[in-house]
């Protein structure tokens, strides 16, 4: 469960800390505590900065900073499949071998794989995807309302 | 290996627990230290069971037939095994629920409807601890906001007990219910009744104590106590899960209501009233967990048959030795009292910033079964603001060899995570 990609973003994650943004959400994994406040900043349907502080175990924490280093810089609709690829692969069982198609999707995040199996975990490697996604439909959702309102 | 006066013969005594062989992992040795999350099962207790459903399964009382009557018997049986472990002057003042929580919730629904002078409402007080299990604090947040009664309760200590300094304020003329845990699933603390009964007796307040983590452990006795209602679980101490326990006073059962309707808890039903069974009947609606309360006995039988008196000894001995075990580890914090003095056999700690969840994964993986998490008690985390802690958590079949193999696996989790 715990491989070197994990270990490794665990100790060193990229891009933590609360930086400006369009929307903050705070989630919480009740049946562990882990907690992550994240922002997200859009410019135009590209993701410009996802920045995140929280506390938890080395699986959502680790999570979180793979979420950063693949989200970044991506158009939406990428970042949309990954999490939902992610997302699969998280509610799996253990019973998906991930294939090349998966890992070049995922990247670094295919490392996860091992998590599926414990049911107890899937939620802390989910929690800051999770968030991603209500952070984004805050943030968008909240965009086009501005939309709307300057062009009313 | 490690000979400490005062410890069980666990040689022997594992013997009885066919889980205790299982080896997971490829080739690791389960060591269970989740004792206070749920104890095992001794072979004299499935063997009860078995039997129970292989030869006299049916449901209890008015039946007529044989099967119906050696249920009904061996049911009532169980409860005069639960009377004579606790030493309640009656038997009809055991009442069978499903597990502590449902026991707890029974007295605050009680209360929530009772007349006076025991009834709860906007003008009187509740009086719980901060180190109580969430069963012990919901419902009476419930209650409390059902009634509009305000709901009190004693500080922590830094380190891991009752603040009683304001004893006096807190348990006050208005305060209709005291209710606290003998000793904690989180700290281990073991509370001191005394202090607490005395006040609430001053003020003509009921006393209910949460026995859960007592009644697997020490010998228990109501009287001795001097509550007026005592709650614990049958499934942590050898016992079946779906069992609970409520004593309380013979005169208190009589003139509290009840809180659940159904089958065996009348005495007649007409269209437009019913009258009730007297206790404990009135407060056991419907088909009870028979098989567990069966079960129960046999669990009674069983911790009887080697004296808990010997278990608490067992157990104190134990757990000094891993207090000073788990001091030695770097980083290693106790959440709850630093020694073995008035402490149960639970202790939760921290290790470093290492998450508890990792810490007890990574035990896991060497076949230590510990728990993670708030453990039900969420405000003593907040209170000692930690997210969360790992607990271990011995029983009567537990032994040095287990505290040394938990010692050595935080080693491990150090190495791993540093």
């Amino acid at each position: 469960m715990y491989q070197d990609v994990i270990l490794d973003h665990y100790k060193n994650p990229h891009g933590r800390g609360l930086r400006d943004g369009d929307a903050e959400v705070h989630h919480v994994n009740p049946t562990c505590g882990d907690e992550i406040t994240l922002r997200v900043k859009y410019d135009g349907t590209t993701i410009s900065d996802v920045s995140y502080e929280g506390q938890g175990c080395s699986i959502s924490q680790a999570s979180a900073s793979v979420l950063n280093e693949l989200l970044v810089g991506k158009e939406l609709s990428d970042a949309q499949k990954i999490q939902e690829t992610f997302l699969e692969l998280m509610q799996s069982k253990g019973r998906l071998e991930p294939d090349d198609a998966m890992e070049e999707v995922l990247e670094d995040a295919v490392a996860f794989a091992g998590v599926s199996k414990y049911p107890a975990r899937v939620k802390c490697a989910l929690l800051s995807w999770m968030a991603w996604k209500d952070a984004t439909a805050q943030a968008l959702g909240g965009a086009d309302a501005d939309a709307e309102r300057k062009s009313a | 290996m490690t000979q400490l006066p005062g410890l069980l013969d666990t040689e022997a005594i594992r013997k009885d627990f066919p889980i205790l062989d299982r080896v997971l992992h490829d080739g690791k040795k389960l060591v269970y230290l989740d004792n206070a999350a749920t104890s095992q099962t001794p072979r004299q207790v499935i063997d009860v069971l078995d039997e129970y459903y292989e030869q006299h399964n049916a449901n209890v009382h008015r039946g007529v037939h044989v099967l119906a009557e050696e249920a009904t018997a061996l049911y009532e049986g169980a409860r005069d095994k639960v009377a004579a472990f606790v030493n309640a002057p009656s038997r009809d003042e055991v009442i069978f629920t499903k597990n502590a929580s449902e026991s707890l919730n029974l007295v605050a629904n009680m209360l929530g409807w009772a007349d006076e002078p025991y009834r709860v409402d906007h003008e009187t007080e509740i009086v719980i601890t901060e180190m109580e299990h969430h069963s012990n604090i919901v419902p009476w947040q419930l209650l409390s906001q059902r009634t509009g009664a305000k709901l009190k309760w004693f500080g922590l200590t830094d380190d891991g007990r009752l603040d009683l300094s304001n004893i006096d304020e807190v348990i006050t003329e208005k305060t209709k219910i005291v209710s606290f845990v003998l000793v904690s699933n989180i700290l281990g603390t073991h509370n001191p009744v005394e202090a607490i009964v005395r006040r609430a007796q001053e003020v003509g307040a009921l006393v209910l104590i949460d026995a859960s983590q007592a009644a697997p452990h020490m010998p228990l006795d109501v009287q001795a106590l001097q509550a007026d209602f005592v709650a614990f679980t049958g499934h942590k101490m050898c016992g079946p899960t779906g069992i609970g326990v409520l004593w309380g006073r013979q005169e208190l059962l009589e003139d509290l209501p009840p809180f659940l309707g159904g089958g065996e808890m009348i005495e007649t039903v007409s269209m437009h009233s019913s009258t009730y069974a007297p206790a404990p009947h009135k407060f056991e609606a419907g088909t009870p967990p028979i098989a567990q309360a069966v079960g129960l006995g046999a669990a009674i039988d069983y911790l009887s048959s080697i004296g808990m008196d010997k278990i608490l000894a067992h157990e104190n001995a134990l757990t000094e030795y891993a207090v000073k075990r788990l001091t030695e580890v770097p980083d290693l914090r106790i959440i709850g009292p630093a020694t073995a003095e008035d402490r149960g056999a639970a202790i939760s700690f921290t290790l470093g910033d290492i998450h508890p969840h990792d810490v007890g994964q990574v035990l896991d993986e060497q076949g230590i079964a510990v728990r993670v998490g708030h453990h039900c008690a969420r405000p003593v985390c907040l209170r000692y603001g930690i997210p969360a802690t790992t607990r271990a958590s011995f029983y009567l079949y537990s032994t040095p060899a287990e505290i040394d193999a938990l010692v050595e696996g935080l080693e491990h989790v150090r190495n791993f995570f540093g």
